[in-house]
């Protein structure tokens, strides 16, 4: 397979160019499990990981040029990142994941979770896996919680991301799922508020058009080019809250899940109205 | 219960001063690669007299070997349990010839193991241990990444070729409830790679390997060695229950095929279950079309339960278990 080695090379070059030789060091310094041939149990593999860094950092510092608070919050061994989730693309997941990589000491590798028809299609199939996102089932959860990892999740799920812009920077309604695996795995929630993300891609959604392909949302852009391809330059600050710890039965009724969900949520919603408050400008 | 060495027997005390009885032990399937493998292993032990029952000829069998090419439904087979004083069965006689007849196939593996597990409860043999396989679980999208021993059996949703594995899986289950007085252990291994003729060593082992574009799902391999190793283990006194048996890790499949330098033709998706269908009615591929989910979506399992109840640790490290498909 020529084009495809030559490919790589030239990825690969481009890479290591553009990350510098730190990045090295960055992935070395990862604290996650590896074979002999360097894959994780998921098929993460650390050197696999420059080439979507590459994009992650372009994006995360000269795109939407973030502003990071609160990462000292963030504690060590196993985590639980709770945000909210917003901008029709999920490149809120992709900014959180890159300041975690490239602006925490030590980096750490962020784990988010994608949809169960994810392994159907071809390429994304392994190429997101290769990068360290794992399918959300909660046991894939609870097994890299049990290796100290930090998991990124949006509990709003297609709901937050695809909601129209007249909801912006409402919380939609939580899952209970997060909370189950925190009580379940004794995890510290961190909670994450991304600003920024709501006008990267202005939409409005067209339900009949959901509704008929069978999809939670068909969100369209006002105006040219229509489908939320490209996100605006908007500039992205995130949040990261104090950590919470819950106790109780991880099987508990959904009626005591939800009241801790909502301690979550709500510390989340304060963080958002403080970060548009402090806010000036969209664009910068 | 017969003879009542196991209390003694066990553990590495079998010293030659006070050479305590040998375990009788029935392998069923015992011409096949991986019985002949446990043959020669509990053959070379010393504690263990071997028992084969197979339809075929035992080649290269050592001559304190008692083997009977005999069917498992047949009176000999039952013979072999009436005379008595056997002290374990090892049910490998799984037949999984894909070009085989459906029926033979279905009347072969069911009512050959359903007549093998009513022999041992008259029998009163005290272990059975069963070896089904990890694709009883099935290759699905929304698979967990690794499944435990409680997650449904779901390989014949796709595969209906699969069905008999799965059925024998259950009848042991079964009777791991229902006779309370036989401890039934039974298998779960991953790919077994090795000198065996199974799907996934024959795979590995073509010149050129299709592989589907856009997919390379992380696999779990084991040596072949190590599966008898993991047999051995189940053999012993108090064991019971279901196992996942792993190998030594889990790797992508083409890291797999890099390691043993194959050429790699990858086929569009689409395209490759109409070609491979067309190929399985010329008789031009021995690989099912639905087994293709295997080298496209996950199947892998959780062995913690083997390590921890049975104390099986895999000897072989991941690039030996993959050079062992190579024929020697």
């Amino acid at each position: 397979m020529g084009i495809s080695d030559w490919l790589k090379q030239r990825a690969t070059e481009l890479a290591d160019a553009q990350l510098g030789p730190d990045f090295r060091e960055t992935t070395k310094a990862l604290a996650v499990r590896q074979n002999e041939y360097g894959f994780d149990p998921f098929g993460f593999h650390r050197d696999s990981l420059r080439y979507v860094a590459l994009v992650a950092q372009f994006l995360h510092r000269k795109y939407f040029r973030t502003q990071v608070f609160g990462m000292e919050n963030v504690p060590e061994g196993r985590v639980l990142l709770v945000s909210n989730h917003s901008g029709q693309l999920p490149f809120d997941g992709l900014v959180i994941a890159s300041a975690m990589l490239l602006d925490a000491h030590p980096p750490r590798m962020v784990r988010s979770m994608v949809e169960k028809f994810v392994p159907t299609l071809p390429f994304a199939s392994y190429l997101l896996a290769r990068w360290g996102q794992i399918i959300g089932t909660p046991e894939n959860c609870s097994r890299l919680l049990e290796d100290e990892e930090a998991i990124l999740v949006f509990p709003e799920g297609a709901k937050g991301i695809a909601k129209s812009f007249s909801k912006r920077y409402q919380l939609q309604e939580f899952g209970l799922g997060f909370m189950r695996l925190a009580l379940s795995t004794g995890t510290p929630i961190v909670p994450v508020a991304v600003i920024g993300a709501e006008e990267q891609a202005p939409a409005i959604n067209v339900k009949p058009l959901a509704r008929l392909m069978d999809l939670p949302a068909f969100p369209i852009m006002p105006f040219p080019p229509f489908f939320p391809l490209l996100p605006l330059p908007t500039r992205y600050r995130i949040y990261f809250g104090e950590p919470l710890r819950f106790d109780g039965d991880p099987d508990d009724d959904d009626e005591v899940i939800e009241d801790q969900v909502k301690v979550v949520k709500n510390s989340i919603q304060t963080m958002i109205q403080v970060g548009l408050k402090e806010r000036k400008n969209v664009f910068w | 219960m017969s003879s009542g060495n196991s209390g003694n027997g066990n553990g590495n005390g079998a010293s030659a001063s006070s050479k305590p009885k040998a375990e009788r032990v029935v392998i069923t399937g015992i011409a096949g690669r991986l019985g002949r493998l446990l043959a020669r292993r509990l053959h070379r032990d010393g504690r263990f007299q071997v028992i084969g029952i197979d339809r075929r000829e035992f080649l290269g069998r050592p001559k304190d070997i008692e083997h009977y090419q005999v069917d498992l439904r047949s009176k000999k087979a039952s013979d072999v349990f009436r005379n008595g004083g056997i002290d374990a069965l090892v049910h490998m006689g799984v037949m999984h010839d894909p070009r085989a007849s459906k029926k033979d196939h279905h009347s072969w593996n069911i009512g050959g193991t359903t007549k093998l597990l009513e022999n041992c409860q008259k029998y009163g043999v005290p272990k059975v241990v069963v070896l089904s396989s990890a694709n009883v679980y099935g290759p699905r999208p929304d698979n967990a990444q690794f499944l435990n021993e409680d997650a449904p059996l779901m390989g014949s949703q796709e595969f209906p070729e699969i069905r008999d594995l799965i059925e024998v899986d259950h009848l042991a289950s079964s009777f791991f409830w229902r006779a309370r007085e036989v401890e039934t252990v039974i298998l779960r291994p991953v790919h077994i790679l090795g000198g065996v003729h199974n799907a996934p060593s024959n795979y590995l082992r073509l010149p050129v390997v299709p592989t589907l574009l856009g997919f390379d799902p992380m696999v779990q391999p084991i040596h072949e060695r190590d599966v008898v190793e993991a047999i051995v283990c189940a053999l012993r006194p108090g064991a019971r229950g279901i196992f996942n048996v792993t190998g030594p890790g889990e790797l992508p499949l083409s890291a797999i095929l890099h390691e043993l330098g194959r050429r790699v033709l990858r086929f569009p998706h689409p395209l490759a279950k109409p070609v491979l269908t067309t190929l399985w009615r010329f008789g031009a591929t021995s690989f099912p079309v639905p087994e293709l989910d295997f080298i496209r979506y996950v199947c892998m399992v959780d062995g913690r339960r083997s390590r921890e109840e049975l104390g099986f640790r895999p000897r072989f490290s991941l690039k030996e278990t993959i050079a062992a498909v190579n024929p020697t």
